[in-house]
């Protein structure tokens, strides 16, 4: 039977999400050989204004590339939470930026209150790389796609320069998805 | 490396589009920026230099359609792309290419509309535009990719077909195609054919617009030592206007004969799980996507579903529809537009069975999920 | 030996032209200009829009473009920047080229790329029946201006100068051999050239307008016509009804296809 993994990551214009969505498809469809597709929908602005960038990830055919039934879901504004959350499959994964989302919102998914921001900006010194240190939590908590292969999608996409700051990153994403696992907030994911 | 053949890249619809061009032997492009149809302008701004042709960022779509048509004259492969507002701008002008008979090719990444409607959503709406967007009788070639790996096939197809019927061919992506990321393995030269348009044999008693069995006379490159004229007016045989009844008519005859008389080799679709199928999806582009998504969800709870899904849109795929409907029991045609082809279907039909259309026009996909309950509430069960 | 019938469709004739036209002696200038310049017939090409002048490619054995309303100097850069190697010359007029192709032609201007533009100005659509232009001297009437036109015109020299031309001058009819001359030093200049030449439409303009025939509308021309030089000092109120001819611009720019091929060949590198 084969498998149909949706991820949704929102927040705002500028956060790098585009960006972030692009290495995770390409993580899984170049790296871990599964099939992926990446897209985006924004507003005019090029900066501030909702952004959400979608991936789905299946080992067959991705008929509509589009999110239906979202398994994993990152809002990095509380707007972007109150909107998408109730897209989520039951039993899915929501990720919040807990800096900034305070309100909560009822639904059958699982919640977890993560300062992503904060991470980047006290741990790898710059907000900024938010965005990757999001894929290494979902690399943590998710397994969908292999920590090496996020690791060499994020090598080939960064500006060069920037390596280092965005492997520290990575590293702190794929830290704090330990920490949870350790203090069972989240289960260790099955394959 | 990137763009190499035979690599496995994560790229959208819109940047395969240019990769392909490129691949088919496109060196001239001119166009306006326009979203969501720009990373096409600004991929090849950065190419095709690097080939020796010539990128140009012109005044308006206007002036870049004008560029293309001047361009291809020379014998160079010359296209543009844009988005509706754009589109529209371009009407008469590809009228022009099509009485001229000069091949070009119209990239046409759909938006919302009307007027400047939603610039970065996407929308089905402007297949009538291109079918009739230029005043006048004519046939027109359109094709509707359905994925990345499509963009660039089709890409390459619509190139082809300029050459080999001289005459503009539009390439009707969707946004949902044009942005979306897919996996792709960029093909090898060795695994497509490149047609070039049909040149004179000879330098003797040549006439540009020579009534050939095929419809489509050799073309000479401009600057090669046949010197011709080229008009948009009507026009006999020596490129010259004329106001002869019988001449007219022999010449809009002939164009539109090079067409439906080659319709078979124009029009191609997919024919997906028909063979079982009771109820079918006729659709193209990124709605195709959603209805291949829903024929799951439909087959999952015992409907068997299928689709014939329209990859050349203009000429349109009549006799492929009259031939399944009976065997097909129950049509459905899902589209981002109040139902632009579900009308065509309707002819092709001819009341034999019903056909229900789903229209969506809010700048938001089509959702197997309301699709799949659309069906389902339309069937009873 | 120069032959204007080697340089023309004479199959073609007679010409679509009026009596009293002043289009036949810009025709016979661009030929002896582009004859002089050693042009072969091959290597030229030659690019019109609508209108009475634009006719004027069916009746030349070069390589001849009739195009769309306005849009001839489209078609000429697309043309251009695809064989840079070919002569590129845009025949066109007042409405065409400055009243629906306007656009096209101040960003040609901008873009200094290598066309030469005759412009023929006969203040008047002649084709189409004696409409108003962009450039019918205002009180004079047309088909849509019965009492006169009430608009302000454009200075279609002034505007090609503003824009960026390189070579911009304006001449009459009445003074053929100063056409071909400009049209000879147009045709050398490797940029964006222009030469407005004013032709009288005795049909449309000089017949609603009270102007006479063909000859009195030469006449009118000659008497009318200053030269830049003459106009310098003069009161502007003086110049109210006068032509101003003469060479207003001759430099040398960055041109726009040699700068692409600057890009190029960079790349190459």
């Amino acid at each position: 039977m084969s498998f149909r993994y949706e991820v949704r990551l929102s927040g705002e214009g500028g956060q790098g999400l585009v960006l972030a969505g692009k290495i995770l498809a390409e993580a899984a469809a170049i790296y871990d050989n599964l099939n992926a597709t990446q897209s985006q929908s924004y507003g005019p602005e090029a900066r501030g204004g909702a952004s959400r960038s979608e991936v789905i990830i299946s080992d067959d055919d991705i008929d509509y590339p589009k999110a239906v039934n979202i398994d994993l879901l990152l809002a990095l504004t509380q707007e972007s939470f109150d909107r998408y959350s109730t897209d989520v499959k039951p039993g899915g994964i929501v990720i919040v930026d807990e800096e900034v989302v305070k309100q909560a919102v009822p639904g059958n998914f699982r919640l977890l209150k993560i300062p992503v921001t904060q991470l980047a900006r006290e741990k790898a010194g710059r907000a900024l790389v938010a965005n990757i240190v999001a894929l290494g939590i979902i690399a943590g908590i998710s397994k969908i796609v292999s920590e090496n292969a996020l690791k060499m999608a994020i090598g080939a996409r960064v500006p060069r320069g920037t390596e280092e700051l965005n492997n520290k990153a990575f590293q702190i994403g794929l830290d704090e998805a330990r920490r949870l696992i350790k203090d069972k907030i989240i289960e260790k994911p099955g394959k | 490396m990137k763009n190499s053949s035979n690599t496995i890249e994560i790229i959208s619809g819109n940047e395969a589009c240019a990769m392909a061009a490129l691949a088919a032997g496109m060196r001239f492009y001119a166009g306006y920026p326009i979203t969501p149809s720009s990373e096409i302008a600004e991929y090849l701004s950065s190419r095709l230099p690097q080939y020796g042709g010539v990128f140009i960022q012109m005044e308006d779509e206007i002036a870049s359609i004008g560029a293309i048509i001047g361009a291809s004259l020379t014998g160079v492969k010359a296209m543009t792309a844009t988005s509706g507002p754009g589109f529209s701008l371009m009407q008469e002008n590809i009228g022009y290419a099509l009485m001229a008979e000069i091949p070009c090719v119209i990239v046409n990444v759909m938006r919302g509309g009307p007027s400047t409607g939603l610039p970065t959503l996407p929308s089905q709406g402007d297949v009538m535009q291109a079918r009739w967007g230029t005043h006048g009788d004519h046939q027109i070639i359109a094709l509707t990719p359905n994925s990345v790996r499509e963009s660039y096939d089709m890409t390459i197809r619509a190139f082809n077909l300029s050459e080999l019927y001289r005459t503009p061919v539009i390439l009707l992506l969707d946004e949902i195609i044009g942005h979306v990321n897919e996996k792709m393995t960029i093909p090898a030269a060795e695994e497509y054919t490149i047609h070039q348009r049909p040149r004179p044999a000879s330098t003797e008693n040549y006439l540009p617009y020579k009534i050939t069995p095929s419809g489509v006379p050799p073309m000479a490159d401009f600057g090669t030592g046949l010197r011709y004229h080229v008009t948009g007016l009507a026009h006999d045989e020596t490129g010259f206007p004329t106001n002869n009844p019988d001449k007219i008519q022999e010449l809009l005859l002939r164009l539109d004969r090079k067409i439906t008389q080659n319709s078979d080799d124009i029009i191609e679709v997919e024919e997906y799980l028909l063979e079982d199928a009771e109820i079918a999806f006729v659709a193209y582009g990124s709605a195709a996507r959603s209805s291949r998504h829903t024929i799951k969800l439909l087959r999952d709870s015992g409907i068997k579903a299928g689709m014939l899904r329209l990859k050349t849109l203009w000429p349109f795929a009549e006799k492929q529809i009259a031939h399944y409907s009976g065997h097909i029991k129950t049509w459905f045609v899902p589209e981002l537009n109040l139902g632009q082809i579900a009308h065509e279907v309707e002819w092709a039909v001819r009341g034999r069975v019903p056909v229900f259309k789903f229209n969506k026009i809010n700048g938001e996909p089509i959702n197997p999920n309301e699709l799949h309950q659309f069906v389902k509430e339309t069937l009873h069960v | 030996m120069f032959d204007y019938n080697y340089y023309l469709r004479t199959s073609k004739m007679p010409l679509i032209w009026c009596a009293g036209c002043g289009d036949g002696i810009v025709l016979k200038s661009l030929l002896r200009a582009i004859h002089k310049n050693g042009f072969t017939k091959d290597n030229v090409v030659m690019v019109s829009g609508i209108g009475c002048s634009s006719r004027l490619t069916g009746y030349v054995d070069f390589n001849t473009l009739h195009t769309t309303h306005g849009r001839a100097i489209t078609y000429a850069t697309g043309i251009k920047m695809a064989r840079p190697d070919l002569k590129v010359i845009v025949v066109t007029g007042d409405g065409d080229a400055t009243s629906i192709g306007g656009n096209h032609y101040i960003h040609a201007a901008r873009r200094n790329i290598d066309l030469t533009v005759i412009l023929f100005n006969n203040q008047i659509y002649g084709m189409t029946g004696g409409q108003v232009s962009p450039t019918t001297p205002r009180g004079k009437k047309a088909s849509t201006a019965p009492f006169g036109s009430f608009e302000n015109i454009f200075n279609i020299s002034g505007l090609a100068i503003a824009a960026g031309a390189a070579f911009v001058a304006r001449t009459t009819v009445a003074n053929p051999v100063q056409v071909e001359n400009y049209i000879n030093k147009a045709l050398q200049k490797k940029g964006f050239s222009v030469v407005e030449v004013m032709t009288p439409c005795p049909t449309t303009f000089g017949r609603r307008n009270k102007a006479g025939d063909g000859v009195d509308m030469l006449k009118w021309q000659k008497e009318h016509s200053v030269t830049i030089k003459n106009a310098e000092t003069m009161d502007p109120a003086e110049l109210n009804d006068s032509i101003i001819t003469g060479i207003f611009v001759d430099i040398d720019k960055p041109e726009c296809r040699a700068e692409y091929q600057k890009v190029i060949d960079q790349l190459k590198k």
